[in-house]
């Protein structure tokens, strides 16, 4: 029997557990051997390239693919004709609406989908795109969303029976209007604001693509695909193809990045998956930048106008009227009961009185998506409306922003916090977390130094952020997507040699979930986390669950993880006592080991009871062999990370270039697994925030032509725009989360933009009466904003 | 049509008959499978793509394969030389400089060129040497420390055995 002597030692650099551990997935992407989707090649595949329509709005009179037939290396052209004969020429969003997977009757955004080209390479795939002629009729365009509900707006969803206009959604509300009626009555300062979140895009690194190969002898689909939630996948594509969901195999191998971007199912997908059908061969298809850019999952888009008010000091009613652009087809990514996400949430952190919010989403000629972007379901433009308005609150009460944020935020003994919208916040004591930042920062040296730098003409600006998140969707009596409860699988064996494997439905596109999720099984068996592997991305090798996105693997998965570690703890209890000839009310666990309560020097370790668990000897009265466990995690809320967030920012008021000059970052994600990847993450998803508050921008001109196509103008920051993060952290663990985390991946993404735009304003009110500027904040728009005539995004 | 091109690549020669459009990044990636190299956009802006030609970083998406006929090219697999890995792939490790792994093999290689150079840059030398080269995942705050723990650990090295 092992002795206590045996545990391995852990240390900081190798804990077994909680801790620093270094990722194990690192081995292969520093070696360049990681298999990203474009390294896989299957015998026999042929390339797939999509033409793509050169109008926002058009009609489509005729496609002419002869000529590209004619080509010696194309194999087929699909057209959405060849697809309507297969039922797939559209296809259903997650948003229970359709999305044209080639166009047919009309283009309805530049970039859409029109012809789909296969041949043997990807060089003459492209050619032949050029060989195919499409005539169109344009239509006039809606780029605006303000237009899209004039009366004589051009109809975009005509192909939708029933619809006379352009709106996507019915008004959806929450809160309370008559409360905040009253309140608003009663206040002392009121502020109102118009306030865009522009169209911003994730780009991940890696594009979107698949590999379809259809097997017509065994009539099984094989994929390799990138994305976010491959069990999810599968179940469209199995309602889609009318294929049972065994007879389809998804696998995602490494992946490139994310950020809500791979979420969504792409008509490339289909159109893939339909030419492997019918050619009966692989086919490969892998978007370039430009088609990144101009056709996937954007994010955000949300026109808002809002009215805060304050009495006594205190902030205590908000109003919010939001137009949201969902581009031609409905899809953006919401829970079924939440027709505008968790933007309700954007009561922010702050005890209110009353506050009253309504959302209609409507068509425009521009891309679908309204996806996240690093962010749960719209939170981010929530958070963004409401620490806009704080501020603006704040420079008309002459109060400084901390102050006013101080005193209004929800007290550490209001939690479980119910809000104005419904949510119930489970935990936070908030003016602490802000202290920290106020510390990390030295926000009282920085206010001096402001003063000083004004008086020199130097334009400097501190801006604040303080956000709450609801992560982790989500309870499956409130929430699903397309019917699915938004819950996640675990599946852990552990080996007779005392090593184990852990299946898990989270997909990781970078978070480092082969060394997370092994972290916890290690902090909750006490096997070393080199002896755990992590599968994950394979749908015939992992339980059933939603996947990755809002925050939500540690939340939902990991809780998943933990407690199947735990039952497989509870079923070694048992093996243990039968081990030690006792009873299992006897033992005591210690990290690794169940020993006898009062004598810890007889004990089981966890291998040996594996040992036992899969050996021949006499296993527990009616227990069956094995030490294994499956369980399906269902959240009973969502979790609430919270942050103080603090820029510094300088503008060059000779040229208006902004640069943020410092970074101060304090967040509260509960009890942190691995606070390296933790402050990785944030690093992250700050410097995204910075791209979105400075530089990153989908715009469009009054055609509809996409201005931002490629890197070249979409702006993505670069190490030069990023200053040395400086983080911060306080620990509130999450009541009822098993291992008391929140989730942090989106934090940094939500937080970040606000404080940003804040301190850009800051830099500029008192000398330039700037009150208000939309992201981004480029030197031309600031320039336009310091010379009294602001410019919104378009 | 097609064209002969011959050159060394990761110190083995190599030749192919390839299309004269080809890019370098597609003959590294597809003609030898070395896939360890990537591509992130069609514009030269990302780095993804960085190799070395003769020593120099070049962003392999930017140039055709038949203008490196007769040159030296390296990729990311050439950093690990008989099972033991560059100081600069460790200091990424060490430093957590990589999330999802895909700018990787591009930085990793320009950073490489950068301490070949430089061997003691400060952070604001590092920061300039990748800012032809996006990372969406990492902020870069871990890159510049995992370049800072390679020159540190290469000067160790160096002084020890000099
Ligand atoms: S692929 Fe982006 S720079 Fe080469
Ligand atoms: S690690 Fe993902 S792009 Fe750099």
């Amino acid at each position: 029997m092992a002795t206590i002597e045996n545990l391995p030692s852990p240390s900081a650099e190798r804990p077994i557990g909680f801790g620093r551990l270094k990722r194990k997935e690192d081995a292969r992407f520093i070696r360049g051997q990681g298999t990203y989707l474009d390294d896989i090649r299957l015998p026999g595949m042929v390339h797939g390239a999509i033409l793509r329509s050169p109008y926002a709005h058009a009609r489509v009179v005729s496609i002419d693919t002869s000529r590209a037939l004619a080509h010696p290396n194309v194999a087929a052209v699909v057209t959405a004709k060849d697809l309507e004969t297969l039922g797939l020429a559209w296809m259903p969003t997650i948003s229970y609406d359709t999305q044209a997977v080639l166009a047919g009757d009309k283009v309805r955004f530049q970039g859409q989908e029109v012809a789909f080209v296969i041949a043997t390479d990807e060089y003459s795939a492209n050619d032949a795109l050029q060989l195919i002629d499409v005539e169109y009729e344009p239509l006039p365009a809606i780029v605006n969303a303000r237009k899209a509900l004039d009366p004589d707006a051009p109809l975009i969803r005509d192909d939708k029976a029933g619809q006379h206009d352009n709106l996507a959604s019915p008004t959806w509300e929450a809160g309370d209007e008559e409360a905040t009626n009253r309140a608003f009555a009663e206040a002392d300062t009121v502020v109102s604001r118009d306030i865009i979140y522009p169209r911003c895009h994730p780009a991940p690194l890696e594009t979107c693509g698949i590999i379809a190969d259809f097997n017509p002898q065994t009539g099984q689909l094989n994929i390799w695909n990138g994305n976010q939630a491959p069990h999810a996948h599968r179940t469209v594509y199995a309602h889609v193809a009318g294929l049972a969901e065994h007879m389809i195999r998804i696998r995602c191998s490494d992946i490139g990045g994310g950020f809500g971007n791979k979420v969504p199912v792409y008509p490339g997908y289909v159109c893939a998956i339909a030419g492997s059908i019918v050619a009966g061969v692989p086919v490969k298809w892998i978007e370039n930048r430009t088609e990144n850019l101009v056709s996937t999952g954007f994010a955000r888009d949300y026109v808002m106008r809002a009215e805060m008010c304050s009495k006594d000091g205190k902030i205590t009613g908000l109003r919010v009227d939001v137009i949201a652009d969902h581009g031609a087809f409905d899809s953006t990514a919401q829970p079924t009961k939440f027709p505008a996400g968790f933007f309700h949430i954007v009561c922010g952190s702050y005890d209110l009185q009353a506050s009253h919010v309504k959302v209609k989403a409507v068509y425009t000629n521009k891309a679908p998506g309204g996806v996240a972007y690093r962010c749960s379901f719209r939170i981010t433009e929530a958070v963004y409306l409401v620490e806009r308005m704080v501020d603006a609150l704040a420079l008309k009460m002459k109060a400084d922003p901390i102050d006013l944020r101080m005193r209004s935020f929800i007290a550490p003994g209001q939690f479980p916090y119910e809000t104005t919208t419904g949510w119930t916040y489970d935990s936070g004591n908030y003016a602490e977390t802000m202290k920290v930042a106020m510390d990390i920062a030295g926000y009282d040296d920085l206010r001096r130094e402001q003063r000083e730098k004004r008086e020199r003409g130097e334009l400097m600006g501190i801006g604040v952020a303080f956000f709450t998140e609801g992560v982790g969707a989500g309870p499956r009596k409130h929430m699903d997507i397309l019917g699915l409860a938004m819950n996640d699988g675990a599946d852990l064996r552990v080996h007779p040699s005392g090593k184990a494997v852990v299946s898990i439905s989270a997909q990781t596109q970078g978070q480092g979930h082969e060394t997370t999720f092994a972290q916890i099984v290690a902090e909750e068996l006490g096997i070393p986390p080199e002896d755990i592997e992590v599968r994950q991305g394979d749908t015939d090798k992992s339980p059933y669950g939603l996947g990755t996105y809002g925050s939500r693997s540690t939340p939902v998965s990991g809780a998943a993880v933990a407690v199947v570690s735990r039952k497989v703890r509870d079923k070694a209890r048992l093996i243990a006592a039968t081990m030690l000839e006792t009873r299992p009310e006897d033992l005591a666990w210690e990290k690794g080991r169940w020993y006898v309560k009062g004598d810890p020097e007889k004990g089981a370790m966890i291998e040996d009871i594996a040992v036992r668990a899969y050996g021949g000897e006499p296993m527990p009265e009616g227990m069956e062999g094995g030490l294994d466990a499956q369980v399906i995690y269902d959240p009973p809320n969502l979790t609430y990370p919270y942050g103080a967030y603090i820029a510094v920012v300088d503008v060059d008021p000779d040229t208006a270039q902004v640069t943020v000059r410092r970074f101060i970052a304090v967040d509260d994600c509960g009890v942190r697994i691995n606070p390296m990847i933790v402050d990785g993450q944030i690093h992250g998803g700050l410097a995204e925030g910075i791209g979105i508050a400075l530089m990153e921008l989908l715009s469009f001109d009054a055609e509809g032509n996409c201005l931002n196509s490629s890197f070249m103008d979409y702006l993505i920051p670069t190490a030069l725009e990023c200053p040395d993060f400086e983080l911060g952290e306080t620990v509130t663990p999450c009541p009822h989360h098993p291992l008391g985390a929140k989730g942090v991946g989106e934090s940094p993404n939500v937080g970040s933009p606000p404080a940003i735009v804040n301190a850009v304003i800051d830099a500029l009110y008192e000398t330039h009466g700037v009150d208000h500027i939309d992201m981004p904040c480029t030197p031309a728009r600031v320039w336009a904003a310091m010379q009294g005539r602001p410019e919104p995004p378009q | 049509m097609t064209i002969n091109v011959s050159m060394t690549v990761n110190g083995a020669q190599v030749s192919h008959d390839i299309e004269p459009r080809m890019l370098l990044v597609h003959f590294v990636r597809e003609t030898l499978e070395l896939t360890g190299t990537h591509w992130g956009c069609d514009t030269s802006n990302c780095g993804a793509c960085v190799v070395r030609i003769d020593g120099q970083p070049v962003k392999s998406c930017t140039i055709l394969a038949a203008m490196c006929d007769g040159h030296e090219v390296a990729t990311v697999e050439s950093l690990e030389v008989e099972g033991q890995l560059d100081p600069i792939q460790m200091g990424f490790h060490e430093r957590h400089a990589l999330q999802c792994g895909f700018c990787t093999p591009g930085m990793l290689m320009t950073t490489r060129a950068l301490l070949d150079e430089n061997p003691d840059p400060t952070d604001h030398e590092i920061r300039v040497a990748i800012s032809g080269a996006i990372c969406r995942c990492t902020g870069y705050k871990n890159i510049v420390s995992a370049v800072r723990w390679a020159a540190e650990h290469e000067a160790a090295t160096a002084n020890r055995e000099g």
